[in-house]
């Protein structure tokens, strides 16, 4: 299986009983994603489109087991949710909830370390392996199954990107949003330690955002390991002005940090290609990989 | 959301934190009766939500209630960085041995928050961590334990300080650090604590955000609104009202679309092909057509737009509610503009035919519509 969520995964949906949860544990059932069971406080003994639901994750186990858990729990409720998962040894924990205190955020990041947990989000689309399975809500007839890692700050920039390179021929072999909030789990880094030893992927598209300095950390990585695999770029913000934050609660430019052009810049110096437009992605992925070169 | 100093100062003071004795005025003649109460001398201090008002004249001294009631008569005239001064603070001055400079902040690259702190403290600090960095102390917390004594004791040992002064400080600090907590504060920050001659320690200054994701936990907040009204345009705060996410840029073009990557992405690709984007308007994920209805009217409103792209790519969102919402405009109000539309994904052809029945086109590619989108708009 490429990095982290494969055919194989078994998936406890958390939330699964509320609007988000129950349409979206359909879609996952239905692209593929072996979804077997769902958690939700007090509704213990029901069932979502014929998956059973639990009071607790530990009595999901007891009745079957699963690898990992896909959080749709609204923001008040998601820290502890996500400790749940973390505690009964669920891995990756998919947090999808947007607009949980950076507090809460925190603690969850601290106490996935300590158990070695890894997690993506909050605020993600989740992740994809395209043809197997999805831990998400991304569309899943934008992606298709390949050899080309997309890694993302945005949802639907990387619906759109990745549907373009659908649209080429070009597949993907994972797809994952890291989240668009300042605290997340894995960032550009971790997810790009993970690309370098997938056999199943030949390059990298990266979608950054302007705040915080994950792409630089990310250029930074590249560089300085000499990262083996082409990666191409796309920074979304260049036209953001300062101090507004553009809809994400990580993309605001805070002082002269994290603005666009500091990012194309360090990516640049990496040897990335950093693309004009989204739609170039297609174009410098092709001209990255020798096998895509038509 | 970001609180005014005498906000930040009321809630420190309940945790014990010293601050120096004052009170908050909106009028030259309630500013000058503080001074009568309290005698000594004062410093009047601007109530601003934006940095800088010490560089800006917002803050002055005075000896005598007489002057202090001039000084805060010129200070309740400024606009400090577009912010229009309402109140003022009228707090006794405390003559400093030395400016203090503490900071809790979230440290996003670390994922807990950081103490920043220095013995440069006042209002040249930022050229201070620019230029010497070395004179800012650093503290990682960790984020399941929070700070420990000694996390501040150590903070205080670093700043130089022993003794009973040592401890002092680092008590103030732990309860900066409680502020922090109780008010899941983005950012609390004291330039300068003051060291008096006496050697006690007190805020002179306290800046506390509160983490607008956590606001649900702070009813008292709620209803206010989260951005003070000299950074809110009128017509950016009318859309937040209704749910979107808005931000009003300065062009012709007005840009609607789903999820907050994307819309930035159009905005970058209108301006890539020469044009001018007027706003960065997200209806977010699933938006029915009540949501895209009220981003049309909000961005077709605006004098200066001449032409709206909105560029949807459906996922959780359905293009047939997009294109209901479009027509709703048109039946209720009238399409004001001209419109670019892209729209893609789910339910691609019902939201299609919507729209042509009512003789409204619709693009495949991003790329194309924002080149109409800058051709329709230079016109």
């Amino acid at each position: 299986m490429p990095i982290l969520v494969g055919r194989q995964t078994r998936v406890i949906v958390q939330g699964i009983t509320g609007n988000q949860g129950s349409f979206h544990t359909r879609l996952m059932s239905e692209y593929g994603t072996r979804v077997v069971a769902g958690v939700t406080p007090g509704k213990g003994g029901t069932r979502v489109s014929g998956i059973p639901v639990f009071d607790t994750v530990a009595s999901a186990l007891e009745a079957g087991d699963a690898d990992a858990s896909v959080v749709f729990v609204p923001a008040a409720f998601a820290k502890e949710a996500a400790m749940e998962a973390i505690d009964s040894g669920l891995n990756p924990v998919v947090m999808i909830t947007e607009g949980i205190p950076s507090r809460d955020a925190m603690v969850v990041m601290a106490y996935a370390k300590e158990n070695g947990t890894t997690i993506v989000g909050p605020n993600t689309p989740g992740v994809i392996t395209p043809g197997e399975t999805k831990l998400g809500i991304m569309p899943g007839n934008a992606f298709s199954p390949g050899k080309v890692a997309v890694v993302s700050r945005s949802g639907t920039l990387t619906y759109e990107i990745s549907a373009s390179l659908t649209h080429e021929g070009i597949g993907q072999s994972t797809c994952l949003g890291i989240g668009g909030d300042p605290i997340t789990g894995l960032n550009f880094v971790d997810v790009l330690k993970m690309i370098r030893e997938d056999p199943h992927t030949d390059s990298v598209v990266l979608i950054g955002e302007i705040g915080g300095s994950a792409e630089e950390d990310a250029a930074r990585y590249i560089r300085e390991t000499r990262f083996p695999k082409p990666v191409a770029a796309y920074i979304a913000g260049r036209a953001a002005p300062p101090g507004k934050r553009m809809g994400h609660a990580g993309a605001i430019i805070t002082g002269s940090e994290g603005t666009a052009a500091a990012k194309i810049e360090s990516l640049t110096e990496a040897g990335v290609r950093v693309a004009e437009v989204p739609s170039d992605l297609v174009k410098l992925t092709r001209e990255q990989v020798p096998q895509l070169r038509q | 959301m970001k609180l005014f100093e005498y906000e930040a100062k009321s809630l420190a003071r309940n945790l014990g934190i010293p601050t120096p004795k004052g009170g908050v005025a909106s009028s030259p003649d309630e500013a000058k009766d503080i001074h009568k109460r309290m005698g000594g001398e004062v410093v009047v201090k601007a109530q601003v939500l934006v940095a800088g008002r010490a560089k800006a004249g917002g803050v002055k001294f005075a000896s005598k209630p007489d002057e202090t009631r001039d000084r805060a008569s010129e200070i309740l005239g400024l606009a400090i960085k577009g912010e229009k001064v309402k109140k003022v603070l009228v707090e006794q001055k405390v003559p400093a041995k030395k400016e203090i400079f503490l900071s809790i902040v979230q440290d996003r690259a670390n994922k807990c928050q950081t103490v920043l702190a220095s013995d440069q403290g006042g209002i040249d600090i930022e050229q201070v961590a620019k230029e010497h960095p070395e004179k800012i102390v650093r503290q990682r917390l960790d984020p399941i334990f929070g700070m420990r004594s000694f996390d501040a004791r150590s903070v205080a040992l670093k700043l130089g300080y022993a003794g009973q002064q040592l401890l002092s400080l680092a008590d103030l600090l732990s309860n900066l650090y409680r502020l922090s907590v109780i008010y899941d504060g983005e950012l609390v920050e004291s330039n300068p604590v003051i060291e008096t001659q006496e050697g006690r320690f007190t805020t002179a200054d306290l800046r506390l955000i509160i983490d607008d994701n956590s606001l649900f936990r702070h009813p008292e907040f709620q209803e206010r609104s989260r951005e003070p009204s000299s950074e809110v345009t009128p017509l950016e705060s009318k859309a937040r009202e209704r749910g979107l996410a808005f931000v009003e840029l300065e062009g012709n073009i007005g840009i609607i679309g789903n999820g907050a990557g994307l819309v930035m992405a159009t905005i970058d690709l209108v301006k890539q092909y020469g044009g001018n984007p007027a706003n960065f308007c997200d209806v977010g994920g699933g938006a029915n057509a009540d949501q895209v209805a009220t981003a049309l009217e909000i961005v077709q409103s605006s004098e200066r737009v001449r032409l709206v792209l909105i560029n949807i790519l459906a996922g959780i969102t359905r293009c047939d509610e997009v294109a209901k919402g479009i027509v709703e405009v048109k039946k209720v109000v009238g399409l004001r503009k001209p419109l670019v539309i892209r729209m893609v994904g789910t339910n691609q052809e019902e939201g299609r035919s919507i729209l042509h029945s009512e003789g409204i086109s619709v693009l495949d590619g991003m790329d194309e519509a924002g080149k109409q989108a800058v051709l329709g708009g230079a016109g």
